[in-house]
C-alpha cells in the first residue's frame, strides 16, 4: 500500500503563492465583515432568552401523538405574551415554545397560564425543560457576554505582543476580529439562536483561531531568523506552506468531530457545533489570509532577530 | 529528548495509575463503590443540572422593599412612643432611613428625646442599639437607624434569606441542594432531581411574615365608607376579599414563634397550633389583657388569615390559628413558619428546569457523539500516520480521555452539556500536539537529518509552538470562567482540564513510546517521512 500512511501523499513541499492572492482575499474578507456587521443590526440577531429575557419550554405530547405547532402557537398568541415562537424538534411530538413575560407579571403565574392554555388547546403535554430569564438578568448576561468577547480579544493581543512583536499582535488581532465578526455574520445568516452557549462557542473559536495563527507565526518568526535576506512576502509564503499539512490535518480532525457532534449531539448542541465548525474554517482561513498578510502591511524590523540561527538548506530547488 | 528517561516512564505509569483509580468509580455500581476500601477515591463525574435533571433558581432579595418596611415600622414606633408619653407633634416626616419629628412645642424636646432614647436603646439582633436619636434645631428630632445597622441591613437580609431558604428546601426533602450567594443581593438555588419545580418555587417565594395586629374597630366602618384611612392603620383583605382596617403596629410577629404544629379546631378542621418564646408570650399576654372583647388580625404576608375576638388574656404563650385550611395548606404553612420568615421578599429572576428524562437523553447524545468523535480521530490518525505514529497518538489520546475523566471526578467539577462539547473538541485539538511534532520530524528528516536527530528536533522545536497554541486556549477558558455563568463555566473548566491533560499525554506518551521504539528497533528511516 503506497497510499498509506496518508501523510505520504500529502504534497511533500507545497509551494503555493498565498500572498499573491492576499489582496483579493483581503477585499473579500473586508466585504464579508462589513456585510456581517450590517447583518447584526439589520435584520439582527435571533436572540435567545438568555439575552432578551422570557421563557422557553420544551414540551412533548403525553401519549406520543403528533403535536400541531399551529395550535400551540394560537393557544399562546391569545394570551398577549408578545413574540411567541414555536419550533418543532426531533420528532413530531415535541416542540420548543418561546414567549416573553409581560412587564410586571410574576413569571411563575405566566408560565402556569401558558401551560394551562396549551393543555386546553392540544390536550395533555409534558414539559421536560422550562427556562425563564428575567429582563434584568438577561441584560446582565448580554453585557457580560460582550465583555467576555472583548476581554478575550484584548488578552490574546497582549499575549501575542508579549510572545512575538507588536506587528504580529496586530495581525493576530485583525485575524481574530475578522473571525468573530464572520461567525456573527453566519449566526445571523442561518438564524441560529444567539445565547450563552453561542458566546462559549465564539470564545472557543477565538482560542482555536489564535492557536492556528500562533503556529503560523511561530514558523514565520523562525524563518525570518533563518532567511535574513529573503523578501518578507516569500518568507510568509514559505511559512504558510511549511505548516500547511499540519493546518489541514488538525482542521479536518476538528471539523469531522464537530460534524459528529452536530449530527448526534441533539438539538441543544446543534447551533453550538455549527458555529464552532464555521469558526474553525474561518479561523484557519484567516491565519493564512488575514493574520499573515497584515504583517506585510506593517512590515517587520528584521534586524531585531537574534543572530544565532544559521541558514539551513531545506532542499527547495524552486526557491531562490 | 528521545532518550528513554526513567522519570518520564515513571510519570506516564503514575498518571495511568492515577487515571484508572480516579476514573474507576464511574463504571462501578453504587453498591460496588461502597464496597471499595476507604483509601480509594469514590467520587464520580459530577453531572450538571442539564444532564441529571433538576432546578436552577436565581433569586433576588428585594432589599429596598425590606428597608422601606423597616423604616415604616420605625415611624410607627415613633408615633406610638410619643403618644404614650403624651407628646404632641405637628409632623412626623419619613426620611430615607428614619423619621424627622417636628414637635408641637420646643419645651417638650427634652422629654421627647428621653422617650425616643429609651425606645432606641432596645438592643437589636447583634446586641447593639439599632437606632439613634438626634436633636435638630430646638423643636425637632431625628430618629433613624445607625450607619452600621443601615449599611449591613441588606447584606444581613441576604444571609438570613439563605438560611431560611435552606431550611425550607430541606423540609421538602430535596437531596443535596446547593444554595449560594451571588453578588450583593442574589441567591442561587440548585436542586438536583426536584420533580416539582413549581412546589419549590412556591415554597421559596413565600415571605411567610406572620404578624398579629389589632383591628381598628373605631375607624373601620368609616374608613370603608369614605376611603379615608388613618395614618396609623392600613387596609388589608382576607382570602375571600373581605376588607379589614388593621392598626400598623405589630403586637407580636412570627419571629417570636418557637414552634408551630398542625392541629385541629373544636369542630375538627385543620388548624395551626403555635407557641411563643418568652418575649412573645409576654407581649401577647399584655396586648390581649388590654384589649379584651376587641378583634385582632392574624396576618400572613399582608393577607388576613383570621380576625378572632379576644375572649380573655392569653398568658400561656400558646395559641391556635384557625381559618379555612386544608390539611396540605396547613402543613405547608407550618413548614414555612418553622423555617422562619424571609426578611425580605424574594423574586425569581431566572429559572431553569430540566427533567431527569431530558437530562438522560442529553447524556446519551453526548456519550454517543463522544464515542463517534473518538472513533473518527483514531481512524483518521492511523490512516494519516500509520500504525506506529498514529497508534502512539491514539494511545496518548486514550490516556488523555482517562485523565480528563479522572481529573473531573477528582475535582468534582460540574460536567455540563456544553462541557461534553468542550471535551470532544479537546480530543480533536489534543492530536494537534502530535501533528505538530510529527510534521516537525518530517521537516527535519527532509532536511537530511538522521532518524534520531529529526525526532529529537521534532520534539524540541514543536514544544514552543505547542505551548503557545495551548496558552491561547487556556486564556479563552479563563475568560469564560470569569464572565460566564452556569453551563458556560462547566465548559470552561472542561476545556482547562483538557488543555493540561492533552499536552501532558500527547507529548509525554509520544516521547516515551517513540523512544522505546527507537531503542528496540534502531530504524534507519522515519516511517512518516517520504
Amino acid at each position: 500500500m503506497t497510499w498509506w500512511p496518508l501523510i505520504k501523499i500529502v504534497p511533500i513541499k507545497t509551494n503555493l503563492k498565498f500572498v499573491k492572492f492576499a489582496k483579493f482575499f483581503g477585499a473579500l474578507s473586508a466585504v464579508l465583515c462589513i456585510a456581517s456587521v450590517i447583518g447584526v443590526f439589520y435584520p439582527g440577531m435571533n436572540m435567545g432568552i438568555d439575552f432578551r429575557g422570557g421563557a422557553a419550554m420544551e414540551l412533548t405530547t403525553a401519549d406520543g401523538r403528533p403535536l400541531n405547532l399551529e395550535q400551540v402557537r394560537s393557544a399562546v398568541d391569545g394570551l398577549g405574551m408578545g413574540d411567541v415562537g414555536v419550533q418543532g424538534i426531533d420528532d413530531d411530538s415535541s416542540a420548543i415554545l418561546r414567549f416573553q413575560i409581560p412587564e410586571g407579571q410574576a413569571q411563575a403565574d405566566v408560565v402556569e397560564r401558558v401551560q394551562n392554555a396549551v393543555t386546553t388547546e392540544v390536550g395533555a403535554v409534558t414539559y421536560s425543560g422550562v427556562s425563564v430569564v428575567g429582563s434584568k438578568v438577561s441584560s446582565e448576561l448580554f453585557t457580560s457576554g460582550l465583555l467576555a468577547l472583548g476581554a478575550a480579544v484584548a488578552l490574546m493581543f497582549a499575549y501575542i505582543w508579549f510572545r512575538f512583536e507588536p506587528q504580529f499582535g496586530f495581525g493576530a488581532v485583525a485575524g481574530l476580529v475578522h473571525d468573530v465578526v464572520l461567525v456573527f455574520g453566519l449566526i445571523v445568516l442561518f438564524r441560529l439562536e444567539f445565547n450563552l452557549n453561542m458566546v462559549a462557542a465564539i470564545l472557543t473559536v477565538i482560542g482555536y483561531s489564535m492557536n492556528d495563527t500562533v503556529v503560523v507565526f511561530d514558523r514565520l518568526r523562525e524563518n525570518l531568523r533563518k532567511y535574513k535576506t529573503m523578501p518578507l512576502r516569500d518568507v510568509i509564503d514559505l511559512s504558510i506552506n511549511e505548516t500547511l499539512s499540519r493546518t489541514i490535518i488538525t482542521g479536518v480532525t476538528a471539523i469531522m468531530v464537530l460534524a459528529a457532534l452536530a449530527v448526534f449531539g441533539g438539538v441543544a448542541l446543534f447551533g453550538f457545533s455549527i458555529a464552532l465548525m464555521a469558526g474553525i474554517i474561518i479561523g484557519t482561513y484567516s491565519s493564512v489570509y488575514v493574520a499573515a498578510p497584515i504583517i506585510l502591511l506593517w512590515g517587520v524590523k528584521r534586524g531585531e532577530f537574534a543572530e544565532e540561527a544559521k541558514p539551513v538548506k531545506l532542499g527547495m530547488a524552486s526557491r531562490p | 529528548m528521545v532518550q528513554l528517561s526513567r522519570w518520564k516512564v515513571i510519570l506516564v505509569v503514575l498518571s495511568v495509575v492515577f487515571g484508572v483509580l480516579f476514573a474507576l468509580p464511574n463504571v462501578l455500581t453504587p453498591v460496588q463503590r461502597e464496597a471499595l476500601p476507604g483509601f480509594l477515591p469514590k467520587g464520580t463525574l459530577n453531572l450538571g443540572l442539564d444532564l441529571r435533571g433538576g432546578s436552577y433558581l436565581l433569586l433576588e432579595v428585594d432589599t429596598a422593599e425590606m428597608r422601606a418596611k423597616r423604616v415604616s415600622n420605625l415611624v410607627e414606633d415613633v408615633r406610638v412612643t410619643l403618644r404614650e408619653e403624651r407628646i404632641a407633634t405637628t409632623a412626623i416626616a419619613r426620611e430615607e432611613r428614619g423619621a424627622l419629628i417636628t414637635l408641637a412645642s420646643a419645651a417638650q424636646q427634652d422629654a421627647a428625646y428621653e422617650a425616643l432614647q429609651q425606645a432606641a436603646g432596645a438592643p437589636g439582633a447583634n446586641g447593639q442599639p439599632e437606632r439613634t436619636v438626634q436633636r435638630v434645631g430646638s423643636d425637632r428630632l431625628r430618629f433613624a437607624f445607625t450607619d452600621a445597622v443601615w449599611n449591613s441591613m441588606a447584606s444581613q437580609a441576604v444571609d438570613q434569606s439563605i438560611e431560611v431558604v435552606r431550611r425550607r428546601i430541606d423540609s421538602l426533602g430535596t437531596r443535596e441542594p446547593s444554595i449560594t450567594r451571588q453578588g450583593a443581593d442574589r441567591i442561587v438555588v440548585q436542586a438536583p432531581g426536584e420533580s416539582d419545580p413549581a412546589a419549590l418555587e412556591r415554597v421559596i417565594g413565600q415571605t411567610a411574615q406572620l404578624t398579629f395586629q389589632m383591628v381598628d374597630v373605631e375607624n373601620q366602618t368609616q374608613a370603608l365608607q369614605t376611603g379615608l384611612i388613618p395614618p396609623d392603620a392600613e387596609l388589608l383583605q382576607d382570602e375571600t376579599g373581605t376588607p379589614y382596617l388593621v392598626k400598623r403596629r405589630i403586637l407580636v410577629s412570627g419571629e417570636n414563634l418557637t414552634r408551630a404544629n398542625v392541629g385541629a379546631d373544636e369542630s375538627g378542621r385543620p388548624a395551626i397550633d403555635f407557641r411563643f418564646d418568652g418575649q412573645g408570650a409576654r407581649r401577647f399576654g399584655e396586648a390581649t389583657a388590654q384589649n379584651i372583647g376587641l378583634p385582632f388580625a392574624i396576618i400572613l404576608d399582608g393577607r388576613v388569615i383570621s380576625a378572632p375576638t379576644i375572649q380573655g388574656a392569653i398568658t400561656g404563650g400558646t395559641g391556635q390559628i384557625t381559618g379555612s385550611f386544608s390539611i396540605e395548606s396547613a402543613a405547608e404553612l407550618v413548614n414555612l413558619l418553622n423555617g422562619g420568615a424571609l426578611p425580605a421578599p424574594l423574586t425569581v429572576e431566572e429559572r431553569r428546569t430540566v427533567t431527569a428524562e431530558l437530562g438522560a437523553d442529553a447524556v446519551a447524545a453526548g456519550a454517543l457523539s463522544t464515542a463517534i468523535a473518538f472513533a473518527i480521530i483514531i481512524v483518521f490518525m492511523i490512516l494519516s500516520y500509520g500504525f506506529l505514529f498514529g497508534g502512539v497518538s491514539v494511545l496518548g489520546l486514550l490516556l488523555n480521555g482517562l485523565l480528563i475523566i479522572a481529573a473531573m471526578s477528582m475535582t468534582q467539577a460540574t460536567l455540563t452539556l456544553p462541557g461534553i462539547a468542550g471535551l470532544i473538541l479537546t480530543f480533536a485539538v489534543a492530536v494537534d500536539a502530535n501533528v505538530l511534532i510529527y510534521e516537525r520530524m518530517r521537516d527535519e528528516a527532509r532536511a537530511g537529518r538522521s532518524v534520531i536527530a529529526s525526532m529529537d528536533a521534532g520534539f524540541n522545536k514543536a514544544w514552543g509552538t505547542i505551548l503557545d497554541a495551548n496558552v491561547t486556549t487556556l486564556v479563552a477558558a479563563l475568560i469564560m470562567f470569569v464572565f460566564g455563568a452556569g453551563p458556560v463555566r462547566g465548559f470552561a473548566w472542561t476545556l482547562t482540564i483538557g488543555v493540561f491533560t492533552s499536552v501532558f499525554s500527547a507529548v509525554l506518551v509520544a516521547q516515551v513510546l517513540l523512544a522505546y521504539w527507537l531503542k528496540s528497533t534502531r530504524p534507519k528511516k522515519l516511517p512518516i517521512a517520504e
